[in-house]
C-alpha cells in the first residue's frame, strides 16, 4: 500500500506554506525519521522528518511552490515490495477539496485538521478593505499603497523608529538571533545588532522592570512579551511602577515604554496561552492601550507607541500576524493613538469593535447588507484612552449598537461602552445595547469547545438583527 | 534571636577630618530628621505608611560618599534618609510627608514615593523588591549609552527573597551592568527575623550562583561602608558587572510607625543603640582624633536641629495640593512633530 505524505501544520496557527527545498528526490530510499524536505511558514523553515518507511515513489508539490495548503499531497511514498513507478496519490492533491481547512465537527483525519476558528480569517484577508484605509483623512491624496503583512508592518514600524532614535530598542525572549518567535522581529539584528535587539533569559518580570529603569533613565524600550499571557508574572512592573510613577512623583518622572506582543486567542492552544487582555490593561490610569486590526493602523500605531512618552500597552493578535493589508507608502506614517476609525458608513446599528474582531464585523456587516440592514463599522484601535465620541455619534446615527470582544462579558470593554452609550445617547437608543464577546469559561483545547467558546461573524449577526428586532 | 550587627572594634578605616564631620553632619541629619516626622507622625500630620531610617543611616550615608554625579540611586519605601543623603531639600521631603503642595511630589506620592530626576533619584518604591529590576535598568541604560555611570539599588533583608530580585540579578551578571546590590539587614523583615525567612542567612552570599561578588558589611560603621562601597562602586564602573554588599544594620524603631515591635526584645534594641550606634561611634572617633571638640559638635547638632525645624515648618505651612492637582500628572501630553 503506498503512503501518501502530506503538507505538514508546523504551528498552531499555519494554514499553508513553501515548500522551499526537497532533500530526497524520486526513488530514494527513506527511512523513518529522515529529513525529506524543507518548509517554509510565516514564523519559521522548517525541517520535515518522514514518519514511514518506502521508496519516494512520486514528488507532486516541486520545490519552490508557494502556498501549499495543510494536509495536501506533496508526495507518494511507495512501501516495500511495491511498485515505485505505479502508485498514484490516495487523496487528491493540488488545492483541491483535500487540501481545504476541515470544517468545525468534521471527523479528524489522518493529518492534524486545521482549528475552524480560522477558515473566516481567510476572507478577512481576501477583504482587505482598500476604499476605506483610502478614507483615512490623514492619507494625501495620490498615495499609493503596498500590500503588507501585520508582521511585516510591525516590523517596519520597529525599524523605522529605530533608524530615527537611537535610544529605542528592542528586548525580549528570542527577539534577536531567533528573529522573533513570531517572527515579529525578523532581521532586526542583522540591522541594529546586539545592543539594541536584546535577547533576554525567561524571566517578564526582571526584564519588564528593567525596561521600566531604562525608560526611567530616559532610553525607549520596548519590551515584547512573547504573548501577552506571560505578561501576568510582570503585572506589577506594568501596572505599580510604570503606569503610577508619573503621578507619584508629580510629574518629575516618565516611563516611555511600549510593552507589545500577541493578545488574545491563538488557535488550539488552551486557556493558559488564549486570554484578551484588554479590558485588564483598559482598566488603569497612567497606561495607554492600543489594540489594532489592519497592518496600515498596525504600523502608524506601533509608531505612536514608541514616540510617546508614556507607557503604552500595544495588543497585537497572533492570527492576525500574517494577514495582509494595503499600508500607505508614506516615508513616516504615524496614527493618533485614542481616535477609533470608521471602517465602513452605515445608518442601521454600529459595530464596535477592535483588533481581530474587527474582521468579524466586517464579515457580518455584508451579510447584514445582504438583508437591508446597513451596518456602520468602528474599530476602536485604542481601548484606552478610549474614543467615546466617535462610538456616541455614531449611535446618535444608527440608535443601535453591538459591543464586540474577544475577552470575557464581565467588566469588559463592551460593558464600559454600553454604560457610556447609555448615560450619553439614552434619549437615542432603540434598543439596549447588546454585547458579542468569549464565552465565561476558560478557553478549552477541543476544537468544537474552542469554536463555540470564542465570539465571530454569525455571533455579531445575531446581535445586530437582535438590536434590529428583525426575525 | 537574630545575630548582633558586627562589632565595630576593628582597626579604624582612615578619614579625613572633613569627611568624618560631612558623615557626622549627614547622619545626624538623618536622624533628627526622622525624630521629627515620628513626632508630627505621632500629632496626625503625617497619615499612612512611615518607615524610619533611624539606625541605618550609615549606610547610606557611607555608600552616597561613593558616587560621583550623574550615579543613579533607587530604593524601596524606607526612603527618607536616601533622599537626604542624595542632597533633596529637607523642606521638600517633610512636605511629601505630611501630603502638601511643596512636597516633592506635590503630595501626590507620600513617604513611600518620592523621585528627584535632578539628584537622580529614582525612588522610593512601594512593592517590596520593585525597585531591584528597575535599578538594573538603570544600569542597563549606563551601559547602553557607554558611560561610567553605575546605579545603586538599595533593598532590604526582606526584599531579598523576591523573585525578581534574582532574576535581576541573572541579567545584571550575564550582560555586566554597572549595578551595587546593596542589600540593608537590618535582620527583621517586619516582623520576621532572617533566620525565619531566609534559608542562607548570609545574604552577600545570595549573588554566588549568578557569579556576582557579594561582601559582608559593617553597616554600623560609615567608614567600613564607604571603603567597601569603593570597592563596589570601582569594581562596577569599570564594566565588571555587578556587585553585593550585604550592610550588617539595624532600625530602632518599628517597621513602620504602627509596628508594636513584639518580635523583639527590648534589651536588643538598647544593646544596639548602646554598643554600636553609628553616630556615637563616629562621634567617639572625631573626638579622638581631635578633629573637633564637644562644644564643636553640638554647634553642627544646633544647625541641624534647625534644619529640621525649618523643614518642618515647612511642611505645616505648605498648603495641601490645589483641587485641580487631582487630575494633573497622569499622562504627558504628547508633543506634536
Amino acid at each position: 500500500m503506498s503512503v501518501d505524505i502530506l503538507m505538514p501544520a508546523l504551528s498552531p496557527t499555519m494554514e499553508e506554506g513553501t515548500l522551499s527545498k526537497w532533500l530526497k528526490k524520486e526513488g530514494d530510499q527513506i527511512s523513518s525519521g529522515d529529513v525529506i524536505a524543507e518548509i517554509e511558514t510565516d514564523k519559521a523553515t522548517m525541517e520535515v522528518e518522514a514518519v514511514d518507511e518506502g521508496i519516494l515513489a512520486k514528488i507532486l508539490v516541486p520545490a519552490g511552490t508557494e502556498g501549499v495548503k495543510v494536509n495536501e499531497v506533496i508526495a507518494v511514498l511507495a512501501e516495500d515490495g511495491e511498485d515505485a513507478s505505479a502508485v498514484t496519490a490516495k487523496k487528491a492533491s493540488g488545492g483541491s477539496a483535500a487540501a481545504a481547512p476541515a470544517p468545525a465537527v468534521a471527523p479528524a483525519q489522518e493529518a492534524p485538521v486545521q482549528a475552524p476558528v480560522q477558515a473566516p480569517a481567510q476572507s478577512e484577508a481576501a477583504a482587505a478593505p482598500v476604499a476605506e484605509i483610502l478614507s483615512d483623512p490623514s492619507i494625501p491624496e495620490g498615495t499609493t499603497f503596498t500590500e503588507t503583512s501585520v508582521r511585516d508592518a510591525l516590523r517596519d514600524a520597529m525599524a523605522e523608529e529605530m533608524r530615527r532614535d537611537e535610544n529605542v530598542f528592542l528586548m525580549g525572549e528570542e527577539v534577536a538571533q531567533y528573529q522573533g518567535a513570531y517572527k515579529v522581529s525578523r532581521e532586526l539584528l542583522q540591522e541594529f545588532g546586539a545592543r539594541r535587539v536584546v535577547d533576554t533569559p525567561i524571566t517578564e518580570h526582571g526584564f519588564a522592570g528593567l525596561g521600566v529603569g531604562a525608560a526611567f533613565a530616559g532610553l525607549r524600550p520596548i519590551v515584547e512579551f512573547m504573548t501577552f499571557n506571560f505578561a501576568m508574572q510582570a503585572i506589577d512592573q506594568i501596572v505599580n511602577s510604570a503606569a503610577k510613577t508619573r503621578y507619584m512623583s508629580g510629574g518629575q518622572m516618565g516611563c516611555p515604554i511600549v510593552f507589545r506582543g500577541p493578545n488574545g486567542a491563538a488557535s488550539r492552544v488552551a486557556a493558559q496561552h488564549s486570554q484578551d487582555y484588554s479590558s485588564w490593561y483598559g482598566h488603569i490610569p497612567g497606561l495607554k492601550v492600543v489594540a489594532p486590526y489592519d497592518a496600515a493602523d498596525a504600523k502608524g500605531l506601533l509608531k505612536a507607541a514608541i514616540r510617546d512618552p508614556n507607557p503604552v500597552i500595544f495588543l497585537e493578535h497572533e492570527l492576525l500576524y500574517g494577514h495582509n493589508f494595503l499600508v500607505p507608502d508614506l516615508d513616516d506614517y504615524v496614527l493618533p493613538i485614542g481616535k477609533a476609525a470608521i471602517k465602513r458608513q452605515g445608518t442601521d446599528v454600529t459595530l464596535v469593535a477592535h483588533s481581530r474582531m474587527v474582521g468579524f464585523a466586517l464579515e457580518a456587516a455584508e451579510r447584514l447588507a445582504e438583508q437591508g440592514i446597513s451596518a456602520e463599522i468602528i474599530d476602536l484601535r485604542t481601548i484606552r484612552p478610549l474614543d467615546t465620541d466617535t462610538v456616541v455619534e455614531s449611535v446618535k446615527k444608527t440608535n443601535r449598537i453591538v459591543c464586540c470582544e474577544e475577552g470575557w462579558r464581565f467588566f469588559g470593554v463592551g460593558a464600559e461602552i454600553a454604560a457610556t452609550v447609555t448615560a450619553e445617547a439614552f434619549d437615542y437608543l432603540d434598543a439596549p445595547p447588546a454585547r458579542v464577546h468569549q464565552k465565561d469559561v476558560p478557553l478549552p483545547y477541543a476544537a468544537n469547545l474552542e469554536a463555540m467558546s470564542l465570539p465571530n461573524a454569525d455571533d455579531i449577526v445575531e446581535a445586530a438583527l437582535k438590536v434590529c428586532y428583525v426575525k | 534571636m537574630a545575630s548582633k550587627p558586627k562589632s565595630t572594634k576593628k582597626a579604624p578605616t582612615k578619614a579625613s577630618k572633613a569627611d568624618m564631620l560631612h558623615f557626622y553632619r549627614e547622619m545626624l541629619l538623618i536622624r533628627r530628621f526622622e525624630e521629627k516626622a515620628g513626632q508630627l507622625y505621632g500629632m496626625g500630620k503625617i497619615a499612612g505608611f512611615c518607615h524610619l531610617y533611624i539606625g541605618q543611616e550609615a549606610v547610606v550615608t557611607g555608600m552616597q560618599a561613593c558616587l560621583k554625579e550623574g550615579d543613579q540611586v533607587i530604593t524601596g519605601y524606607r526612603d527618607h534618609g536616601h533622599m537626604l543623603a542624595c542632597g533633596l531639600d529637607p523642606k521638600g521631603v517633610m512636605a511629601e510627608l505630611t501630603g502638601r503642595i511643596g512636597g516633592l511630589s506635590k503630595g501626590k506620592g507620600g513617604s513611600m514615593h518620592m523621585f528627584s530626576k535632578e539628584k537622580n533619584f529614582f525612588g522610593g518604591h512601594g512593592i517590596v523588591g520593585a525597585q531591584v529590576p528597575i535599578g538594573t535598568g538603570l544600569g542597563f541604560a549606563n551601559k547602553y549609552r557607554g558611560n561610567d555611570h553605575v546605579s545603586v539599588a538599595y533593598f532590604g533583608d526582606g526584599a531579598s527573597n523576591q523573585g525578581q530580585v534574582y532574576e535581576s540579578f541573572n541579567m545584571a551578571s550575564l550582560w555586566d551592568l554597572p549595578v551595587i546590590y546593596v542589600i540593608e539587614n537590618n535582620m527583621y523583615a517586619m516582623g520576621t527575623s532572617v533566620e525565619r525567612a531566609s534559608a542562607e542567612t548570609e545574604l552577600y552570599k545570595r549573588g554566588i550562583s549568578f557569579e556576582i561578588e557579594g561582601e559582608e558589611v559593617d553597616g554600623m560603621d560609615v567608614l567600613a561602608v564607604r571603603e567597601a562601597g569603593e570597592r563596589a562602586v570601582k569594581y562596577a564602573r569599570s564594566g565588571k558587572g555587578p556587585y553585593i554588599l550585604e550592610m550588617k544594620t539595624y532600625r530602632y524603631r518599628g517597621h513602620s510607625m504602627s509596628d508594636p515591635a513584639k518580635y523583639r526584645k527590648r534589651e536588643e534594641v538598647d544593646d544596639v543603640r548602646s554598643h554600636h550606634d553609628a553616630i556615637d561611634g563616629l562621634k567617639a572617633q572625631i573626638l579622638e582624633a581631635g578633629y573637633a571638640d564637644e562644644a564643636e559638635l553640638k554647634k553642627i547638632d544646633n544647625e541641624i536641629k534647625a534644619i529640621v525645624k525649618e523643614a518642618a515648618d515647612f511642611s505645616l505651612e505648605s498648603p495641601e495640593p490645589d483641587p485641580s492637582e487631582l487630575w494633573t500628572d497622569v499622562l504627558k501630553e504628547v508633543e506634536s512633530a
